[in-house]
């Protein structure tokens, strides 16, 4: 039951995503080559929703790492952490082979996930855009960056474009408030953004 | 790297580095913090490497990346030895002029000098800039000063001296009565003595206990535990070490953020320097004591810096706080007995060790003793990390230190303590800033965030954003907090869309005393300081908002209005074509009328009139 609430939450993906599993974002990180993605229901047109199975390789990997923690449920964080890195996301199925090897509840490790902002469970776009909202970017005019970011983009916060290029977030204070408003993309960092720079910013990766 | 084996062997090592470094002349010493690197400071630091190999000077100039000046607004930094001179600003390509005019020819780069706002006047000795004069840097020492990556560096600066002297001469008990008669309290913003929290936990009896660093430095506009880790990584872990000794901890460990990823390799790095030259591990300069650190990390949880929570969230679960009594000093970290600290608390104690408490303790008020790093963002001049004696006033702080207010606009509010805490304002300009001032006065000390607002802030907008931050961080464990600031955050955003009524007013007193008084842990307990102290202190504009839909800043959009100005109005009718709600109306070549009552203040009308006829009010009224 668990698992099924958990994939009705998270697997509604794009109909596209038959054809390019998992959507293009997912291209750069190994997990997309060889994973494969069946239907199990499909309510609307556009929409279906998926599973991923995962090859045997990731579920290898997950329990790699699972091991080098010594499967001790105390490391769940630094785990998770460390599956991030090598997935690029934590969707259900990873949640589920993460819970298995530590023995305990995948909802156990699904509240885990969804109570820290660090963890995603949607794929990021090969540029995630981030824009901090810290105090001193907001009073220096950091909505206005991020409403125009949402407005070239077409995508609100939390969500990745469709060629899974750039995905949205934002962030609480890197530390630059000197050059606020701050943009970070990836691990670029872009000072004293305006409205008006967007677009200079974006287009500097328009032919990556 | 040779292990060190006794105090004496210590203090050797220092004296030998510091005739190694007798052989250069100058010292280059780069910013290499977050935000100078965001400022290309790396590409400059490679290039002055360059050029000085080029010109065979390698033996004579010594280029040293540091951690963060703190004066971030002027980046990237590079600060010349030992003639003090301070360039700001600095491009990668200034490298090869700082290197053949100063160096060489000893002709200082003047167009790289500071420039008072003030004056006018050109700076070269970071001694006489207004931005350094009043600081008294104790926990930021090091930062900018030594190499953060070398634990030589660190060692030539009496590093390490602290921890010999307090396993081998002074004991445990001395150690925690010099803490106490030194009067340092804790920096993360509750203000608890730490003297005491160390005698608590060294008084309980426990076959395992640990040091906890607290570097979850969740608060937005807060970076100076970040800039001690990247800056100065080697004072926070002698202070642990010094810690374990005295409550009889051999484990510690770090609780760091995942955003900070170079404050994490900085820290690991040192921490790996220290276990080769045996200031770390078993049997710590031949005094029987072991100790080790290790690191853990947070994912992004504000909540996760309030101790208990922190606590949960090492253990791996979700970090929710819990209820105190049991104290982490009973039972913390797998129900042993814990002592958490900040970042810029431990960063204290090695100074005071060597220093001494009477030292310490002659900085300060009566109260609160020794200095504090705030991190001066907003609308000011000077943004950065400036540390300054208990007890310097804002007004100090913002027109000496801080260079005054942004583009010559008038001083509004300033606001301390992060979330949790206040709005202070033009009346509190001269108090002295200490912990018990501040919450008098209805603000907090909290980690140090100040942020400047001017008059262009709306201070309905201001409470509005912190609790919307409030709102996702709150971690949904009580009522009072996860309904509550909802319920506070849905208010005021009906008051800045001109929804408001005065019985909103009312109910945004009620509840945030409410959810004051009834929530579980700190962060609850202070959420709706933010609405409590902008109302004490700007009631008038939360009136305004309420009774006349009026927004004198002119921040809130669904506030403002448009209007068409008679002589510039050609009668076009582009406004008219562009409304989406027909607010407009006019015939050809004839003056223009917007309906404020179906106006909907999209700016579409604005964006269309070629003529700049359409302005912005605040003023429902047209003035006469």
């Amino acid at each position: 039951m668990a698992s099924k609430i958990l994939n009705d939450d998270l697997a509604v993906r794009d109909g596209k995503a038959r054809q390019t599993p998992s959507g293009g974002a997912l291209l750069n990180t190994e997990l997309a080559k060889d994973d494969k993605i069946y239907t199990y229901a499909a309510p609307e047109k556009e929409k279906v929703k998926v599973k991923l199975r995962l090859s045997e390789e990731k579920v290898m990997r997950i329990k790699e790492i699972c091991a080098l923690f010594d499967y001790n449920p105390g490391e769940l964080i630094n785990i998770l952490h460390q599956t991030q890195h090598a997935l690029g996301y934590l969707p259900a199925e990873v949640q589920e082979v993460v819970a298995h090897s530590l023995n305990v509840s995948t909802a156990h490790v699904y509240g885990v996930v969804t109570f820290y902002s660090y963890f995603t469970m949607v794929p990021k776009g090969r540029f995630p855009v981030s824009i901090c909202t810290g105090t001193a970017c907001y009073v220096r005019g950091a909505e206005k960056v991020l409403d125009e970011f949402k407005r070239q983009l077409g995508i609100s916060v939390g969500e990745t474009t469709q060629d899974g290029k750039f995905s949205l977030s934002c962030l609480r204070c890197v530390g630059a408030c000197g050059l606020a408003p701050v943009v970070m993309v990836g691990e670029k960092v872009y000072g004293r953004v305006s409205p008006d720079g967007v677009k200079a910013i974006l287009d500097g990766y328009k032919d990556l | 790297m040779t292990k060190l084996k006794s105090l004496a062997e210590l203090i050797k090592m220092k004296e030998m580095l510091l005739q190694q470094k007798k052989g250069y002349s100058k010292h280059l010493h780069v910013c290499g913090g977050t935000g100078c690197q965001a400022a290309h400071s790396k590409t400059l630091d490679m290039n002055l490497k360059e050029i000085i190999d080029d010109k065979g000077l390698n033996n004579s100039v010594r280029v040293v990346t540091t951690g963060c000046f703190g004066f971030c607004e002027k980046g990237p930094i590079v600060k010349v030895l030992p003639d003090n001179t301070f360039y700001t600003e600095v491009k990668p390509a200034d490298a090869r002029e700082i290197i053949e005019d100063h160096i060489l020819k000893g002709n200082k780069v003047e167009r790289l000098f500071y420039t008072d706002p003030a004056t006018n006047e050109k700076v070269s000795n970071s001694e006489e800039m207004g931005f350094y004069k009043k600081q008294l840097r104790i926990a930021l020492r090091n930062c900018g000063a030594i190499n953060p990556e070398d634990i030589h560096d660190y060692i030539e600066n009496d590093g390490y001296q602290a921890l010999g002297k307090v396993m081998l001469v002074y004991g445990a008990v001395e150690t925690i009565d010099i803490i106490k008669k030194s009067g340092l309290r804790g920096r993360g913003g509750g203000g608890f003595p730490t003297g005491l929290k160390w005698e608590i936990t060294s008084k309980v009896e426990a076959d395992q206990k640990y040091v906890v660093c607290n570097a979850d430095e969740g608060d937005p506009g807060a970076f100076m535990d970040r800039a001690i880790l990247e800056g100065d990584p080697h004072s926070v872990i002698e202070a642990m070490a010094i810690c374990g000794y005295t409550i009889g901890a051999t484990k510690g460990l770090v609780y760091i953020r995942a955003e900070y990823p170079l404050a994490i390799t900085r820290l690991k790095k040192a921490i790996n320097q220290a276990r080769e030259t045996g200031l770390l591990g078993t049997d710590i300069m031949g005094s029987g004591f072991d100790f080790d650190i290790e690191l853990r990390f947070g994912a992004g949880a504000f909540v996760c810096g309030e101790e208990t929570a922190l606590i949960h969230s090492m253990e791996g679960l979700r970090g929710e706080p819990t209820f105190k009594p049991p104290f982490p000093s009973v039972s913390g970290y797998l129900g042993k007995p814990t002592n958490v600290n900040n970042v810029e608390t431990f960063a204290n104690i090695p100074v005071i060790i060597n220093k001494g408490a009477d030292w310490f303790a002659s900085i300060g008020t009566e109260k609160s003793k020794g200095t504090k790093v705030f991190a001066l963002a907003g609308k000011i001049n000077n943004v950065g990390l400036i540390e300054v004696p208990m007890g310097t006033t804002l007004r100090e702080i913002i027109y000496e230190i801080g260079g005054g207010i942004k583009d010559g606009k008038k001083f509004k509010a300033i606001q301390t303590g992060g979330p949790s805490g206040g709005c202070l304002t033009e009346k509190h300009l001269d108090t002295p800033i200490d912990y018990d001032n501040l919450t008098a006065a209805g603000s907090m000390m909290g980690s140090g965030g100040m942020i400047v607002l001017d008059e262009d802030d709306c201070m309905v907008s201001v409470a509005k954003f912190y609790l919307d931050f409030i709102v996702e961080e709150s971690c949904g464990k009580c009522a009072p907090c996860r309904v509550g600031n909802k319920r506070l955050y849905e208010t005021l955003e009906r008051i800045t869309q001109g929804k408001g009524t005065p019985e909103d007013l009312e109910r945004l007193k009620n509840l945030s005393n409410v959810i004051k008084e009834t929530s579980l842990c700190g962060l609850g307990q202070t959420s709706p300081n933010p609405v409590l102290s902008t109302m004490e202190n700007f009631w008038d504009e939360y009136v305004e908002h309420v009774y006349e839909k009026k927004c004198r800043s002119g921040q809130c959009k669904a506030l403002l209005n448009y209007h068409i100005e008679e002589e510039l109005c050609v009668g076009c009718t582009a406004c008219k074509r562009s409304c989406p709600v027909n607010a407009i109306t006019g015939d050809k070549k004839q003056l223009h009328v917007i309906n404020q009552d179906i106006c909907i203040k999209c700016g579409a009308c604005e964006e269309k009139c070629a003529f700049d006829a359409i302005t912005i009010r605040i003023e429902k009224k047209i003035p006469a």
